[in-house]
């Protein structure tokens, strides 16, 4: 079926590029490589969770037969992380361990058998520091600290920002609602765990293969650990088996196998176990939330106070952003006039906490969306209605001052409303049975990129020549989720080519443009953009030249059918082998570039580099449960979910984004947690990970995936690559609230908690007999002491997207620009 | 202690290869790293994932928890024996035409077990190939287009012509039906 807009191949399901390579197992993963001479590395790992080191006595390990190298953290003092505002982390520990699973040691040895055995050899010695398991416990000015630098003792980042009159908006209200709600942690679970392998070459140089999904950012830890200018650093992202954000940060175990092949001067591996990725982790962050709204009559929300408590961790990561984020997008769904927000991330002695699919926003979602389902029954509304009737505007500008263009929430909600059946079955099912409702949005690409800077986030350059083949270069990762197919379609779709006709180089930081990482959802709107400029200026130069041979004026040329021929005559053309040849010999080597950077955002206070986003998807998602009143154990029996995506690149690839996003939030909804517990005094008090193995962590396999019914609502966007908007993290949100939701259609019992278990059903119906409110969630909420809030004016208001106190609360205007304070650098 | 190195000889993929490995190691290691059949992968050396499925004999086994010297003089199946000079195997075609490999980690794992499920039963129902594939974890796909991708494989090898998926498939539902092409 030919597309609307006289598009050839976008629209319509095509084979992903990468396809055969991944059903044959050619696809290289990084612990794929092997390289002549190559050595293995292990790292020891701290079995304490926060204590100093006194010291580590590595001579047996170094006696170990096969043995040949120890890297050492005094190596590499210098710190690094993700964020400029957090570089607290080291490739090795120095003096101190923060959680169980910080290395403390490397050691390389001919065989992989070999350095494991050795490790095992390795004594540390340590001086225990008070550990800190939670949120309040960093609160408690009494402890020792993780860090030494954040914004008081544990507390790593306060935040605090009010849009318009709240309290007024309060005062107005027909209902005020409070509620407290608990996040758990959990983790991506990718399938590969991580691996890397560092080849030096011999005169100075040295490239890094890893399975990253941002090889620019690893590019520049590597760069600033290792001292070693950029240019002699190459760092090559394998296909990632799977990320989920799991694989966005860099990582000491790049930077230390690094070290170790410059060292020695011979390649060297470093593959980690299960167990490793969890001590990796990077996952979701637990997080308590307070929610207070006040709702007209109408259900419609007049104001908003969320607070949010974040558990960060041992280290900063992508923390500062990640609480940003649960207050940044609470806006873009429906219309909400006044809003203040109070953020908060403690640190911990457990695994650092990062981006994890929809980075700190489903924690704010489950919130908002679990109490607009309260709000609706308080006010004797439909669910769906309180959500349709008060959706946010098309092309406005909300109260935090994010700036919306196309929203297709309506459609989507109508959609799973009527797929589902909502209106005949919601509230009329037997007990035991029920039916929620929850919507979503998230962003395509952070607006900002991570460290402060005017070049691209993406860009694309295209080399052509007489064979007809086209070769693309791009700086973007392939974790999965389609990129690479993405990239291609761009360029064919405007060249009129095959996809065989492509050659793809990606994610190298020596060969390829810059892209930032696949991050944010960021790449097919940003790559693709700039993958439709390289494209368009080739085909401008080959226009000029085919016109001059065929006579025909160059408006009159089309690109179709690996052809260029005369749209009104369409005999008269040649082939696009041919074209290419004219252009070649007529301008000489040909090459285009291409780039996109994301346009300016209206927000000018401090704080408001987090949320825009040059374009956002909505989701809605109907699930049904099945309770067990006498159990609690909840069954999905079948989920819709609607996504409005602005057009499918390819839908086949958009229809499995959706339904892992549906699978992943399911298994964030009923089963998923990265739980930690104390040991007992006698073994040491130490803060351990639960779970860290897939036989413990659960995560839904096929027999607990439900059935999906998926509506894609294409609704193009200006700002997407023929429209296209993003769709690997959007449809996960809505997922969990509307378990929650569907609960209490069910049971009549409120889940203000996730991951949603048994015994907490059985708990709340418990409570419920017994007269009381029905209710299983958290009872209180940390006691933070924020300072006074930034206060903007709303454009509602007539601000100008500035705060009018940043002088009083001592903050001052800019986004990005905030200095580290303490860092050691 | 250097582990002791055993001389052994494996039929893999139908070739007889005579390689020496640590006497302890796994068919995982012996398959990936002096075989170089790198397309059978690990996600936890435990058998809690099922990525490195293969066969033995016909049946699915995980490689990782399998001591490579016992599994002398059986056959041995790799992901890479599926593609044959006739081109794909039905199952990777629809894999791949279905997107039900994202990220392809798990994939040669699902793939086996797969074959292993159509040839002892060619026209599977959809419980029994949840059931077949419940050891085998997959993060990226929510496992609906693997179901459908094995369900379209065995019509396939049927030379069922209509076994092919819905348009829904595909397109999800489209303006509230599937009536688009
Ligand atoms: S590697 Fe996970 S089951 Fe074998
Ligand atoms: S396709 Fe990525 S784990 Fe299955």
């Amino acid at each position: 079926m030919p597309e609307p807009d006289g598009l050839n191949l976008i629209g319509t399901p095509f084979r992903r590029v990468d396809g055969v390579a991944k059903v044959t197992g050619r696809t290289m993963f990084a612990d794929d490589l092997t390289f002549p001479r190559m050595v293995h590395m292990k790292l020891v790992r701290s079995s304490v969770p926060h204590a100093n080191i006194v010291s580590i006595d590595s001579t047996a390990a170094e006696a170990h037969p096969g043995v040949i190298h120890i890297v050492r953290g005094e190596s590499m003092p210098d710190p690094f992380g993700i964020l400029p505002v957090s570089q607290d982390e080291h490739a090795i520990a120095i003096d101190k361990v923060r959680f169980v699973g910080d290395p403390v040691l490397g050691v390389v040895a001919l065989s992989e058998d070999a350095a494991e055995a050795a490790t095992r050899l390795v004594k540390v010695e340590y001086e225990a520091l008070d550990t800190i398991a939670s949120v309040d416990e960093a609160l408690d000015g009494t402890r020792d600290e993780i860090h030494d630098y954040g914004d008081e003792g544990n507390v790593h980042k306060k935040v605090s920002l009010r849009f318009g009159d709240v309290e007024s908006g309060f005062e107005k209200a027909d209902l005020v609602l409070e509620d407290t709600l608990f996040y758990e942690g959990n983790t991506h679970l990718p399938m590969e765990q991580h691996a890397a392998v560092a080849v030096p070459e011999g005169d100075g140089k040295v490239t890094l293969w890893s399975s990253t999904q941002t090889p620019h950012y690893v590019h520049r830890a590597l760069t600033r650990v290792l001292k070693i200018p950029a240019s002699h650093i190459r760092v090559i992202a394998c296909p990632n088996g799977g990320g989920f954000g799991g694989k966005s940060d860099p990582f000491n175990h790049e930077i230390a196998v690094t070290r170790a092949a410059l060292d020695l001067g011979r390649p060297v591996k470093i593959c980690l176990t299960r167990e490793e990725v969890f001590y990796c982790h990077r996952g979701r962050h637990p997080v308590t939330m307070r929610i207070k709204t006040g709702f007209a009559k109408d259900g419609a929300m007049i104001s908003q106070h969320l607070q949010t408590a974040l558990d960060g961790g041992s280290f900063g990561s992508y923390g500062v952003a990640s609480t940003y984020y649960t207050g940044a997008l609470q806006t873009v769904t429906y219309q909400l006039p006044n809003y203040h927000w109070d953020g908060m991330r403690a640190f911990t002695n457990k695994p650092p906490c990062g981006p994890k699919r929809g980075h700190g926003t489903p924690q704010p979602r489950f919130a908002l969306e679990v109490q607009l389902d309260k709000a609706a029954h308080e006010l004797g509304l439909d669910p769906a209605d309180i959500r349709l009737n008060h959706l946010a505007n098309a092309d406005s500008i909300t109260a935090n001052w994010l700036r919306i263009g196309t929203i297709g929430l309506r459609q989507c909600i109508e959609k799973v409303v009527e797929g589902s059946g909502w209106r005949e079955r919601y509230g009329k099912l037997p007990e035991g049975r029920g039916l929620g409702i929850a919507c979503s949005s998230y962003l395509c690409g952070a607006g900002l990129p991570i460290y402060w800077n005017h070049m691209p986030h993406s860009g694309v350059q295209l080399k052509l020549d007489r064979s007809g083949g086209v070769a693309v270069f791009c700086g973007q990762t392939e974790i999965g989720q389609g990129s690479d197919s993405v990239l291609a379609a761009c360029v064919a779709e405007v060249l009129g080519i095959d996809l065989q006709d492509i050659r793809l180089c990606v994610a190298d930081t020596d060969l390829t443009p810059v892209d930032l990482g696949s991050y944010s959802s960021r790449v097919t709107l940003m790559m693709g953009n700039a993958a439709i400029q390289a494209a368009e200026r080739a085909k401008s130069l080959i226009s000029k030249a085919v016109s001059k041979r065929l006579e025909v004026p160059v408006g009159r040329l089309v690109f179709a059918e690996q052809r260029v021929f005369d749209a009104t005559d369409p005999e008269k053309g040649m082939a696009f082998a041919e074209a290419v040849q004219a252009a070649e010999s007529e301008f000489g080597t040909l090459g285009t570039t291409g780039s996109y950077t994301a346009p300016r955002s209206p927000g000018r206070y401090r704080g408001a580099g987090v949320g825009p986003s040059p374009a956002y998807s909505y989701s809605a998602a109907v699930v049904e449960v099945e309770v067990d009143p006498v159990t609690g154990i909840t069954r999905v029996p079948k989920i819709w979910v609607a996504h409005d995506v602005g057009r499918c690149i390819n839908p086949v690839l958009v229809m499995g984004q959706v339904e892992g996003g549906v699978y992943m939030g399911l298994g964030e909804a009923i089963m998923e947690e990265s739980a930690f517990r104390r040991l007992p005094k006698k073994l040491s008090n130490a803060l351990v990970h639960k779970f860290p193995s897939i036989l413990e962590y659960k995560s839904p396999t096929f027999n607990d995936m439900c059935d999906v019914e998926t509506y894609i609502v294409e609704d193009p966007d200006p700002n997407g690559p023929f429209g296209a908007k993003e769709v690997g993290q959007g449809p996960l949100l809505p997922i969990m609230p509307a378990v929650c939701n569907a609960i209490f259609d069910a049971v009549g019992v409120r889940i203000d908690q996730i991951p949603v278990q048994p015994h907490m059903i059985v708990q709340a119906l418990e409570e419920k007999r017994r007269g009381g409110a029905g209710r299983y969630g958290p009872k209180r909420f940390p006691v933070v002491p924020w300072d006074e809030p930034l206060q903007v004016p709303t454009p509602m208001e007539g601000g100008d997207g500035k705060a009018v106190n940043a002088e009083q609360v001592g903050v001052h205007g800019g986004t990005m620009k905030e200095t580290p304070k303490g860092t050691k650098s | 202690m250097t582990p002791e190195i055993i001389t052994a000889t494996y039929k893999v993929n139908g070739e007889e290869r005579t390689i020496a490995h640590p006497g302890h190691h796994t068919l995982l290691e012996v398959l990936r790293e002096p075989l170089s059949l790198t397309g059978t992968k690990h996600g936890c050396e435990l058998g809690e994932c099922g990525a490195c499925t293969v066969l033995i004999d016909g049946e699915p086994q995980l490689a990782c928890l399998a001591l490579a010297r016992e599994f002398e003089g059986c056959d041995i199946e790799t992901v890479e024996a599926l593609e044959t000079g006739e081109g794909l195997h039905p199952l990777q075609a629809t894999f791949a035409d279905l997107g039900a490999a994202q990220c392809g980690y798990c994939t040669p794992g699902i793939l086996m077990v797969s074959k292993a499920l159509l040839e002892e039963n060619p026209k599977p129902g959809r419980a029994e190939i949840k059931e077949a594939l419940s050891g085998n974890l997959c993060r990226c796909t929510g496992y609906i287009k693997i179901v459908e991708a094995v369900e379209w494989a065995a019509g396939m090898a049927r030379g069922d012509d209509d076994a092919g998926p819905a348009d829904a498939v595909f397109y999800g539902q489209r303006d509230g039906g599937t009536d688009h092409a």
